[in-house]
């Protein structure tokens, strides 16, 4: 009966001095996971224009039902995205538009943390997705 | 005048001791949590204050605020009482604990001696006091109405009984070397290097001190009577706000007593470990030492899981008193043999 607790008191003893685990979150981070599905971003074609041909495939994909496509055609007959909104609140992080997308326009990003205490910010539009590119290299 | 002089010395020393020990007790908290995370591959808190100091101040804010609740079938006068019942008799057990020798203040040939009360009948008043600290468990868990309340003053009261026979038997071992009960003589026969302790003349007693004394204050691997799994926080199930914290508080303040209690019987008290090293005032001595036995405390609560209620109740009456009384015999036949 002794031997066992001295074995135990010697176990704790040497996890006392021994480092901590525990990651100071707000300081230090976990880097996400390489396949990580965080929030959107829109990805720019060569010519730095976005490359989104609005054919709705993510709206339509989307089991949430988040991401709202206005289409229209620019002079060279292109089809492009007059409006794209994709609701973050409502996302669910499937990462089905990234999957369904043809033309390889809207990827999963890295972020893990987005607080807000309003919805209205929380409504992704193109310039936040584009805004959102810089963050994922 | 000689008179008016030792009232204030009295009321200066016990102010001190009570803030100093109410500080104590705060940190202890702290150091309990901190240490328990370390032993956990954990911080601990470090939010409150560089590395969590500012914690203890915190919890208390947090205790203040909190609801008072009284459970209306609760017998009301005795659940006030009870905290405080336990409150009081940690706190006292301190006024008889020597930390320090005495010293002359400069300029005057007034001697002060480190301790309240020097009593002859010291080591008999902490046992008087220390079954009082269990009343209030006992009055507490019984007075709030509620089954688990009481299951856990039944075991508070069970454990009490068992283990606090050994306690006094394994005590005597130290009353026959030192031939006082007084805890300053006591601490005096002890002097002269750290060879002179009692702990290596009654080393079964230091254990069973150590043990029944942990049993006595339900600490760890005997916390009968708040055993979170069985009885939902036992006695204090219906306790909350500050008569929460006073419990608390006092459970705390128990440990610091047994252990200051551990260190006057068995480590030297007030004693240097060399008698070279005497410069060092004893009061550092005695915290010194007083902090090792509550890292001990801290630490074997890292490490045991709780006993079984019958497991406990075995080894109090058929493994502790027997020790007890073999090393009592034992330590009273050498002591007669040398005459």
């Amino acid at each position: 009966m002794i031997i066992p607790i001295l074995k135990g008191l010697a176990l704790t003893l040497n996890r006392f001095f021994s480092k901590p685990i525990t990651v100071q979150y707000p300081e230090e981070k976990v880097p996400p996971a390489k396949r990580w599905r965080g929030v959107q971003y829109f990805e720019r074609d060569d010519r730095g224009k976005i490359k989104c041909v609005a054919c709705g495939l993510c709206m339509i994909v989307c089991p949430s039902q988040c991401i709202s496509i206005e289409t229209a055609e620019d002079e060279e007959g292109r089809r492009y995205p007059l409006t794209y909104e994709l609701d973050a609140s409502r996302c669910i992080f499937c990462g089905f538009c990234e999957e369904a997308c043809p033309v390889k326009a809207i990827f999963m990003g890295k972020t893990y943390e987005w607080v807000e205490s309003r919805r209205k910010p929380l409504l992704m539009d193109i310039e936040k997705l584009l805004e959102e590119k810089k963050v994922n290299p | 005048m000689q008179l008016v002089y030792l009232l204030i010395e009295i009321i200066i020393k016990c102010v001190v001791v009570f803030g100093g020990l109410m500080l104590v007790v705060a940190y202890m908290t702290l150091m309990e949590r901190k240490v328990l995370g370390h032993i956990q591959v954990r911080y601990g808190p470090n939010r409150c204050g560089p590395y969590g100091l500012l914690q203890p101040f915190s919890d208390a804010v947090k205790a203040f605020f909190k609801e008072d609740l009284v459970p209306g079938r609760a017998d009301k006068a005795v659940f006030v009482l009870a905290p405080t019942i336990s409150m009081i008799a940690a706190i006292s057990i301190f006024a008889v604990i020597p930390f320090g020798d005495q010293f002359t203040i400069p300029g005057t040939d007034w001697v002060v001696k480190l301790r309240i009360a020097d009593i002859d009948v010291g080591l008999l008043y902490i046992f008087g006091i220390v079954s009082l600290g269990e009343f209030g468990i006992i009055l507490g868990g019984w007075s709030s109405g509620n089954k688990y309340g009481l299951m856990g003053s039944l075991r508070a009261a069970a454990q009490m009984i068992s283990y606090e026979t050994a306690l006094g038997i394994a005590i005597v071992g130290v009353l026959i070397l030192s031939q006082s009960l007084s805890l300053t003589e006591i601490v005096k026969v002890q002097g002269g290097g750290f060879w002179n302790w009692n702990i290596w003349y009654q080393p079964v007693a230091f254990i069973l001190y150590l043990i029944c004394g942990l049993a006595e204050i339900n600490r760890t691997p005997f916390d009968m009577p708040e055993a979170e799994a069985e009885l939902a926080c036992g006695f204090n199930i219906e306790y909350s706000s500050m008569k929460f914290a006073l419990f608390f508080m006092a459970e705390y303040a128990h440990m610091v007593t047994l252990g200051a209690v551990a260190v006057t019987l068995f480590l030297g008290g007030w004693q240097p470990i060399l008698p070279q090293l005497g410069f060092i005032p004893g009061f550092f001595w005695f915290c010194g030492k007083l902090f090792i036995i509550l890292f001990f405390f801290i630490w074997e609560r890292g490490t045991m899981p709780r006993l079984r209620y019958d497991q406990i109740m075995k080894f109090g009456w058929k493994v502790l008193i027997p020790l007890a009384l073999i090393n009592l015999v034992i330590t009273a036949l050498v002591v007669s043999l040398k005459g």
